[in-house]
């Protein structure tokens, strides 16, 4: 059984797709960026990805690496993830890790997966890392029964989009743009095109759109074609701007909204 | 000479590819792909072409023509029995990389990479520099080949070698100054991975040292090799034995990957690696990444790196730009963990010195990286004593230099001379030091002796 796909499931049954937002901890500080957490589960989100700052995030683009930066510099890291895992469980939401590979690797991959477990995480996401080095883990998170997402790309293969999947829990990451992290004026058309493509290798996996949706009109339009809905450097500007918990809450209402209003979520 | 018959010659008429890495790039445990996926069919297709290519004869024609007429390979041997003088009695050698068009060994790896570009049909390139001699080569190359060019350079560089900036202009590339991080050659990976991630279909990302994700690190090793195949046929034919020890500064590591592949197999020549060990290795200001490192994941690939308690790259610090990197690349990890190759930090104030001794001994001005192998040779021919032959491979000339070692010897301004100061030192020279002609004098009379 897997949190995150139970939980999206639910938001299917539910006739909408299902609402993932991201924050690294961290930013300002600790403290509040789990406020913001909280807020941000608060305003309506299903599962909140905590992401873990770190000093070289290859696929952020600035708003993120604004935030991380400040956070890296503060010595934030690894271990402080698990009180934010704790809040966002408290909070109603699926708490979810997302990290660059080597804070992991660092901290120990089991070490990493037993506390993620003992804290209520539901797995972790974990962008530089293709299934084909991750054997220690796959074995992790075999024995833990954590879920791990991998993402997938415009520019994967039929061949490599198979066995990714296939490596996945909980959900996939269709990584929907080409490029880094960051707010877009539209969805690209390779978005529903890639969701396509996974879904018809994913079985009853959830498929979920991350990259550069910001406004509750976008996240509709995903809603539209894929199971959820993943939204991140528009929540870090708010952050970002100063606008704190409050203003984190307003776009999860927002997006909520937009996610109910998708409607046409297939079956 | 009984080192003869301690080193015979050993022809080898084509020196084989080493074993390694694996189909999946992996060095031992070392190398591999570590990033998004939406790079690996790029990856994918460099790899595909690239082992393609290697093969094909009329690449190999097309390589070795731009070599010889171009950048004006093969590159001599020099020997420098004054500079040697210094080294405990050991014969010195250099394979003077710094004579190549463009200045550096870095042209090797870029012709190769361009061609490569050629084939697989892309229009643009971009590459990350630190001390601007990729970049240089690279905007070469592009210029050659009508390609279009962008660099990533740390902000932080762009101002320790203007002049390369410079260069790169002239020569048609875009300069994008790089202001997130450290800001230095590290923060420009990042935003050259981030562009090729952007503009992956028309852009071939040309990266500049043996690290990286697979194939960068064994595509980069087998157009830089070409510095060893040559120099051990040189030396075998000058000296009728092979050196007791090549040595090579590592920060990527490109230099000392393209000299040592050729040795690898003569188990009785020691491999060594001189590191940039900045204030000391002891001071946390280094960027002596297997001496004072461990094993992660940066920048693609498994390797040895700076890191935190909380697995966060470290700055690292070295006077010299191009080694100023807390990564290195997976083949020398696996060369270390495997005992082939010895890997020792040279502080800054030991390769200025090394800088200077050079200059004032040979009159050739070496890049302050290529300095931190002739500091290294300094120490390693008083360990071997008399009659041993060292080979040193002299990376690039030290032109881009001349600033920082201006500095470093207080040169600006004569009107301050403190006589005995200046280059005649073995510790960083106080403000206002300014060299004295007859102290260096001195000191190398004194230190022959």
């Amino acid at each position: 059984m897997s949190a995150l796909q139970d939980r999206i499931a639910q938001a299917r049954a539910e006739g909408r797709a299902a609402l993932l937002g991201y924050l690294p901890v961290g930013y300002p500080d600790v403290p509040r960026s789990i406020e913001a957490m909280v807020a941000l589960v608060e305003g309506g989100a299903d599962a909140v990805e905590i992401g873990v700052p770190y000093s070289d995030p290859g696929m952020e683009g600035p708003v993120i690496q604004e935030a991380m930066d400040v956070a890296v510099r503060a010595g934030v890291g690894l271990r402080d993830v698990f009180g934010a895992v704790r809040a966002v469980a408290d909070a109603g939401a699926v708490p979810v890790v997302m990290s660059y590979w080597n804070p992991i690797e660092h901290y120990g991959v089991d070490r990493f997966a037993d506390d993620l477990a003992a804290a209520g995480g539901a797995g972790a996401i974990t962008p530089d890392l293709i299934p084909d080095e991750a054997a220690p883990w796959l074995a992790a998170t075999e024995r833990t029964g954590l879920d791990r997402v991998f993402l997938v790309a415009p520019s994967s293969t039929d061949a490599r989009l198979a066995a990714t999947v296939a490596a996945c829990r909980g959900f996939v990451y269709a990584a929907s743009t080409m490029g880094v992290t960051g707010a877009r004026a539209t969805v690209s058309d390779a978005a529903e095109r890639l969701v396509t493509r996974t879904r018809a290798v994913a079985g009853e996996l959830p498929v979920c759109v991350g990259l550069g949706v910001s406004t509750g009109d976008q996240a509709a339009e995903v809603a539209g074609f894929a199971d959820g809905v993943i939204v991140g450097s528009a929540y870090v500007r708010r952050v970002l701007d100063g606008r704190g918990p409050e203003g984190v809450r307003a776009l999860s209402a927002e997006l909520a909204e937009g996610v109910r209003r998708g409607a046409g979520v297939p079956s | 000479m009984t080192s003869s018959a301690v080193h015979p010659p050993q022809d080898r008429p084509a020196p084989a590819r080493p074993s390694w890495p694996d189909a999946t790039g992996h060095f031992g445990v070392f190398g591999g792909r570590f990033v998004p996926e939406a790079l690996i069919a790029a990856l994918d297709e460099l790899t595909e072409a690239y082992e393609a290519m290697r093969v094909d004869p009329a690449f190999l024609a097309e390589f070795a023509a731009l070599q010889r007429d171009y950048t004006g390979r093969p590159s001599p041997v020099t020997e420098v029995p004054r500079f040697a003088e210094h080294a405990g009695g050991a014969r010195v050698l250099l394979k003077r990389e710094d004579l190549n068009h463009t200045g550096s060994h870095k042209i090797n790896n870029v012709l190769g990479q361009a061609l490569l570009t050629r084939r697989i049909g892309k229009q643009r390139v971009i590459a990350e520099t630190g001390a601007g001699q990729h970049g240089v080569a690279t905007a070469t190359a592009a210029a050659l080949m009508g390609l279009s060019c962008t660099i990533y350079m740390g902000e932080e560089d762009t101002r320790r070698q203007a002049l390369n900036v410079a260069r790169m202009r002239l020569l048609g590339a875009e300069v994008i100054p790089v202001t997130t991080g450290s800001r230095t050659l590290k923060d420009a990976i990042n935003e050259a991975f981030r562009d090729w991630v952007t503009n992956v279909e028309t852009t071939n990302y040309v990266f500049g040292t043996v690290a990286g994700p697979h194939p960068f690190p064994a595509m980069v090793r087998d157009f830089q090799r070409v510095i060893g195949d040559e120099a051990r046929a040189q030396v075998l034919e000058r000296e009728g034995r092979l050196p007791d020890a090549v040595l090579a500064c590592v920060g990527g590591g490109s230099n000392a990957i393209g000299i040592f592949t050729a040795f690898v197999p003569d188990e009785g020549v020691r491999l060594v690696g001189l590191e940039a060990g900045g204030d000391g290795v002891d001071t946390g200001r280094h960027a002596a990444t297997i001496t004072g490192g461990a094993p992660g994941v940066l920048h693609g690939a498994r390797s040895y790196l700076l890191q935190d308690d909380n697995g966060q790259t470290i700055e690292s610090h070295s006077i010299s730009a191009g080694l100023d990197y807390p990564g290195v690349g997976p083949e020398h990890s696996f060369l270390h963990d495997v005992g082939r190759a010895e890997y020792r930090p040279v502080t800054d104030a030991e390769a200025m010195e090394a800088f200077a001794l050079l200059c004032r001994t040979e009159g050739i001005i070496p890049a302050i990286e290529s300095a931190h192998a002739l500091a290294g040779a300094l120490v390693l021919g008083r360990e071997l004593g008399p009659d041993a032959l060292l080979l040193v491979n002299l990376s690039g000339r030290g032109d881009k230099d001349v600033e920082t070692a201006s500095r470093w010897f207080g040169l600006g301004d004569r009107e301050h001379v403190e006589p005995g100061a200046g280059m005649d030192t073995d510790q960083r020279p106080t403000e206002g030091a300014v060299v004295n002609d007859e102290a260096v004098a001195g000191q190398d009379a004194g230190e022959s002796a």
